[in-house]
């Protein structure tokens, strides 16, 4: 919380070394003559992200569209919680990682109350007890550990990330619990979790589509500034005039 | 004469009328006075500067309270919502110091034609972009964190939070430039994305592919196809 936050390092971390070694070797292969570039692999990067969009106005988006139009708006705001009470299980053990065992103790019984007095967290009693809503991913820990955030990356259906957020990836997929559930029900979860975040995010992509003069560049930008605000919890280091993107570290 | 207002009180519900008729009075003489001294001090008042975040808030209170009793705007009536932020939020932006940060070294090189028509088009695709996330809100309730700054500073930045149900509070920053008497916002950033600042390397790389004019024109063309896309729905 405090404004003069540092990221700090861990000393025992073997994992985070492996990652600092494979995201520092992506980033010399993949850079360009231009120093302190964010994206130097925007090449690859531009067709997956048109490969993203296109599945997105073909798919993903008439199907949160017509969700939204279809489904009323409690049933839609418990599916949401529903999701997000799972994530809660997942921003407790990065707390927990991030040196704040207070915060990862509200986080879990926010889960714990949610999930019985909320109804397998359909609603959301613990806001209201004064236990607020966290989100918190591997990614960010990985930041505060001292791992650089590497290229930017565009990943296939995921969208945009940093090397390293994609490593932050894989830990959060073990600790989301919707994916050991086997056969159809797997599937039927998924595209539910999908529609769901989809149908909420629809004000605010048609607010790029409006805003963007360059879809591919301003969701790069916007989502590297809202990545470093997340990561210094509010209170990004000063960017130079002349950098477009600060680095982490 | 009545000491304090508990006494006054606790005096008119035992002691009903003669009381009540000297309180009256004094009330309406001590009334008539304060009005004449407001009336004098009105405009005094209103030229001293208006500290950045209370501008702020009072803003927040007059856009919020016009969109909850403004049923055009609630049902997403576009003209209506953008004569509210013409009226209330245009007067307290700073449109030129925006297109420069956004335009970065390139708008020295921009003749003072091209960066009169920069201005304008920018500022279009500010007021788009800001009054399309005005139109998203819905009563929620906003919160303001205490600002830090020190007397003579003429930069500053207002934080405030929209709280919203079962997720993490919005966060909403203004910075803001003291010009003169008065305070102006000249950027704003949603959850870290600015406003303004997050079209710096659009605007470099478009100017290097195709220079100013071409910059120029994406502009009005991304405005125009924004009001062909407006009627159209």
């Amino acid at each position: 919380m405090s404004p003069s936050f540092q990221p700090r390092r861990s000393e025992c971390a073997a994992v985070t070394l492996t990652i600092v070694v494979i995201v520092t070797a992506l980033s010399g292969c993949a850079t360009t003559g231009e120093s302190g570039n964010a994206d130097p692999i925007e090449p690859a990067n531009r067709p997956v992200f048109e490969l993203n969009q296109g599945l997105d106005h073909q798919v993903v988006r008439p199907v949160a569209e017509g969700y939204e139009a279809q489904v009323p708006g409690p049933v839609r705001s418990c599916v949401r919680n529903v999701f997000s009470n799972l994530g809660d299980i997942f921003t407790s053990v990065n707390q927990l990682l991030q040196g704040e065992p207070g915060k990862a103790v509200s986080d879990i019984s926010r889960f714990g109350i949610n999930t019985t007095v909320g109804v397998l967290g359909c609603f959301d009693p613990a806001s209201s007890m004064g236990l607020d809503k966290h989100k918190r991913d591997f990614g960010e820990t990985l930041a505060l550990w001292g791992v650089p955030p590497g290229p930017y990356v565009v990943l296939p259906l995921l969208g945009p990330s940093t090397v390293r957020d994609a490593f932050g990836l894989v830990p959060g997929w073990f600790l989301d619990p919707t994916n050991y559930v086997a056969g159809p029900a797997a599937i039927a979860l998924k595209g539910t979790q999908i529609v769901s975040t989809r149908s909420s995010n629809l004000k605010a992509s048609d607010l790029i589509d409006s805003a963007a003069l360059d879809p591919y560049l301003f969701t790069r930008d916007a989502f590297l500034a809202h990545r470093l605000d997340q990561i210094y919890d509010g209170h990004p280091p000063i960017a130079n005039a002349d950098s477009a993107q600060p680095d982490v570290n | 004469m009545t000491l304090s207002p508990t006494h006054a009180l606790r005096e008119r519900a035992t002691s009903p009328m003669p009381e009540r008729r000297g309180f009256k009075f004094a009330t309406a003489a001590a009334a008539a006075v304060l009005i004449v001294l407001l009336a004098l001090l009105a405009p005094m008042a209103l030229a001293e500067e208006l500290a950045p975040d209370a501008l702020i808030k009072s803003l927040t209170a007059d856009v919020t309270a016009a969109i909850r009793q403004d049923p055009a705007i609630r049902a997403g009536n576009a003209r209506r919502l953008s004569e509210l932020v013409e009226a209330k939020i245009v007067p307290h932006f700073d449109f030129n110091r925006a297109v420069q940060i956004a335009m970065g070294p390139n708008w020295r090189r921009a003749t003072p034609e091209q960066q009169e028509e920069l201005t304008r088009q920018f500022k279009t695709l500010v007021l788009r972009t800001y009054s399309g996330a005005l139109a998203a809100y819905r009563d929620q309730a906003i919160a303001f964190g205490p600002l830090r700054a020190h007397p003579g500073d003429s930069e500053v930045t207002v934080r405030s939070e929209i709280n919203q149900p079962a997720s993490e509070p919005l966060a909403i920053e203004y910075d803001m430039e003291k010009t003169g008497a008065d305070w102006k916002v000249y950027d704003i950033r949603v959850s870290g994305i600015s406003l303004v600042a997050t079209y710096r390397n659009t605007f470099s790389e478009e100017v290097r592919n195709h220079g100013i004019e071409g910059l120029i024109q994406q502009l009005s063309a991304k405005n125009r196809q924004a009001v062909t896309a407006r009627a159209r729905s």
